[in-house]
């Protein structure tokens, strides 16, 4: 880790405010992306992955409120910022991959119309050079050239997903978000999409936030993973070393209840109970209900960080190392 | 559970379900002035068998029609063509593809589904004591405290403890895994001797996806309930069924052992659905997977082999001739395909 990231996430804390009161969706995260680098946020739904992406483009809702820390990109940070030069930021500095493609793209528009408008945000260049440039992001893309006069119901599921990319990819930007890009789409087309994606992205070096519920996609794309549980980040480091020797137990708990179709068929773990209500976080690590290992303590006072070299995790009983072999 | 004691046969050779030629075709419209009426053939010729007690995973992508064939399975959906055999070993066999009135009420007893979408699948405006109570009251059985009972009994049976605070909860105060236990209990309450599980787990987290998969596993043994699961991820068929079949556009193009099928798939199709699969692993780096995405259209396909337009393998052969028979390619696996 040399020089300074390209994205450093300090302490952020991100509310939603509700009737029922405060929902501390993202609660004093910590993250530092390189530039190139793909960083993996894995987690199940409710946890605040999609909070702190959207935070990070100054996008959430209007009853969130960003209550404390630093979103730094390039060293500028972007909650300080007014609107005006947020603006100018997004899309061109950091882009973002929505969920849906199906609901990101305007139904009454040709897409290659929707693409120049992105671009038009951030450029003064003559129209026919926005559709040459759409022309290059299609081809990128895999997408066939004729299909940028079509209408978003002419595409299919993952050809829209291609377009949401192409999109993305308009400005260039230094750091992509990508919400779960592949969740909706079958196997076989998200194969390809991972691999133009990552292909891309090294073309570009071009840095990503990939964010998923899905280990082994994380898996697959992310050279650091961080793993989020209740608003924090409770383990961070290095792919290979958080997928080989995970520290936290949650941590754990999901890749052992992750099913697989290689290798021995393992036992899944069973994790009991329900992730927890956000109004209602447990005291202490909030984890420790459904936690195998929890303590006394783990319910009383937040857990301490345990670190292996590059890797760490949020944890008062920390299971022990499997021996390398 | 005594009912679903004696839905355990003798005669245990006998499979519980015997599906031939199953067909669905959906009109997609005409040509002008309403002639040449258009189908899509959504499911189109499909043959197997469930065992009793045993648990057939049902894989494919979307639209390849197995959601189709479940449905029917179940008659929430009629066949076109086809036969259902059903043999629960205390009746005559019957065929409930055409069955209709009395009789086909008196099947639903025998047969329950399982949808995906736990969020959708049930009445807001209803408890769960009525949720779960609805088979009953459709099928007239007990009084209403012998259905308290049931209910209760199926709410612990389903691991909702203690089961007296959940019964006039509404779905909403429930999360996903909760309502799933749910829609399993109402699937269950009948005693049923076959459930069609619609990608039951597919909405839910990781974390709790794990325990209703053990519990579905558990309940089916412990009640000797056969399952059609639906799915699109085969790593969740590789731990729920002893069998699977491989779907594509409306055919089944692989059926066998899900183990000898994943060690060595043979169709073309299994082969590429199977390398597209995420591994959990950073340090393990997949093959390009061999065939295009997008799948072709179903209304009124060309009588060549289904795959054709997609298959890396494909030869003049498969072009000219109509879409291969399943033919036995190892101990317990079934593949469509003349290149395999």
């Amino acid at each position: 880790m040399s020089g300074s990231p390209l994205l450093a996430v300090e302490d952020l804390t991100l509310h939603y405010v509700t009737r029922a009161g405060d929902v501390c969706a993202v609660d004093g995260v910590s993250l530092t992306l390189e530039r190139g680098q793909s960083l993996g946020l894995v987690g199940e739904s409710g946890c605040g992955k999609s909070s702190l992406a959207l935070a990070l483009l100054r996008l959430q809702p209007e009853n969130a409120q960003i209550l404390s820390g630093k979103i730094l990109l390039d060293g500028v940070d972007l909650v300080s910022l007014s609107d005006e030069e947020m603006r100018r930021y997004r899309w061109d500095r950091i882009a973002m991959v929505f969920q849906s493609a199906m609901n990101a793209l305007d139904p009454v528009y040709r897409v290659g119309d929707q693409i120049i408008e992105a671009l038009e945000q951030h450029s003064n260049a003559a129209r026919q050079d926005m559709v040459e440039r759409v022309g290059q992001l299609y081809e990128l893309v895999n997408l066939p050239p004729n299909f940028i006069e079509r209408y978003p119901h002419e595409y299919s599921g993952g050809m829209k997903q291609r377009a949401v990319i192409a999109m993305a990819l308009a400005c260039e930007p230094d750091l992509i978000i990508a919400d779960e890009p592949t969740t909706a789409l079958d196997v076989i087309v998200q194969d390809h999409i991972l691999r133009e994606l990552q292909q891309i992205r090294q073309e570009l070096n071009m840095s990503m936030l990939y964010i998923s519920h899905d280990m082994a996609v994380i898996a697959e794309v992310s050279d650091v993973v961080a793993v989020m549980y209740a608003g924090k980040i409770v383990e961070y480091g290095p792919a290979e070393a958080v997928f080989t020797n995970p520290i936290h137990p949650y941590t754990r708990a999901l890749m052992s209840a992750f099913p697989s179709v290689t290798g021995e068929k393992h036992e899944l773990a069973t994790l009991g109970g329900e992730p927890p209500n956000p109004l209602g976080l447990p005291p202490g690590c909030h984890f420790h209900p459904r936690c195998p290992f929890a303590t006394d303590i783990c319910a009383e006072q937040e857990p301490p960080r345990v670190r292996r070299g590059d890797q760490w995790a949020d944890c008062w009983n920390p299971p022990e190392a499997e021996s390398d072999d | 559970m005594t009912e679903a004691a004696h839905a355990i046969p003798a005669d245990a050779d006998r499979p519980l379900l015997r599906v031939e030629g199953l067909r669905k075709l959906f009109p997609a419209g005409s040509s002008r002035f309403g002639r040449n009426q258009r189908f899509i053939h959504a499911v189109d010729d499909v043959n197997f068998t469930l065992a009793r007690g045993e648990s057939l995973g049902l894989v494919g992508e979307s639209g390849c029609g197995k959601t189709t064939t479940g449905k029917m399975l179940v008659r929430l959906v009629d066949p076109s063509e086809g036969h259902v055999i059903f043999d629960d070993g205390a009746g005559e066999p019957t065929d409930i593809a055409t069955l209709r009135g009395k009789p086909l009420k008196d099947f639903r007893k025998h047969a329950q589904m399982i949808f995906q979408d736990p969020y959708e699948s049930m009445n807001p405006r209803r408890t769960i004591f009525d949720t779960i109570a609805e088979p009953l009251q459709v099928q007239d059985v007990g009084t209403l405290a012998d259905r308290l009972d049931r209910v209760t009994e199926m709410l612990a049976l389903v691991g909702l403890t203690p089961p007296r605070t959940f019964l006039f909860r509404y779905p909403h105060e429930l999360s996903g895994g909760q309502r799933q236990r749910v829609a399993i209990a109402r699937a269950l309450i009948v005693e049923p001797s076959f459930v069609v599980a619609d990608e039951p787990t597919s909405m839910l987290d990781v974390s709790v996806r794990t325990g209703v998969m053990r519990l579905m596993a558990d309940l089916a043994e412990g009640l000797g309930i056969s399952y059609l699961y639906i799915t699109h991820d085969l790593a969740v068929a590789r731990y729920m069924c002893s069998r699977i079949a491989v779907m594509y556009l409306g055919k089944i193009v692989e059926i066998g052992d899900t183990e000898e099928i994943l060690r060595s798939p043979q169709h073309p199709y299994t082969q590429a659905l199977l390398s597209a699969v995420p591994v959990p692993d950073p340090t393990v780096k997949r093959p390009p997977v061999m065939i295009e995405g997008g799948v072709p259209t179903l209304v009124e396909p060309p009588a060549q082999c289904r795959f054709f337009s997609r298959c890396p393998r494909a030869e003049e052969y498969c072009e000219t001739n109509d879409h291969p028979p399943l033919e036995r390619k190892g101990q317990d696996q079934l593949v469509a395909c003349y290149k395999a």
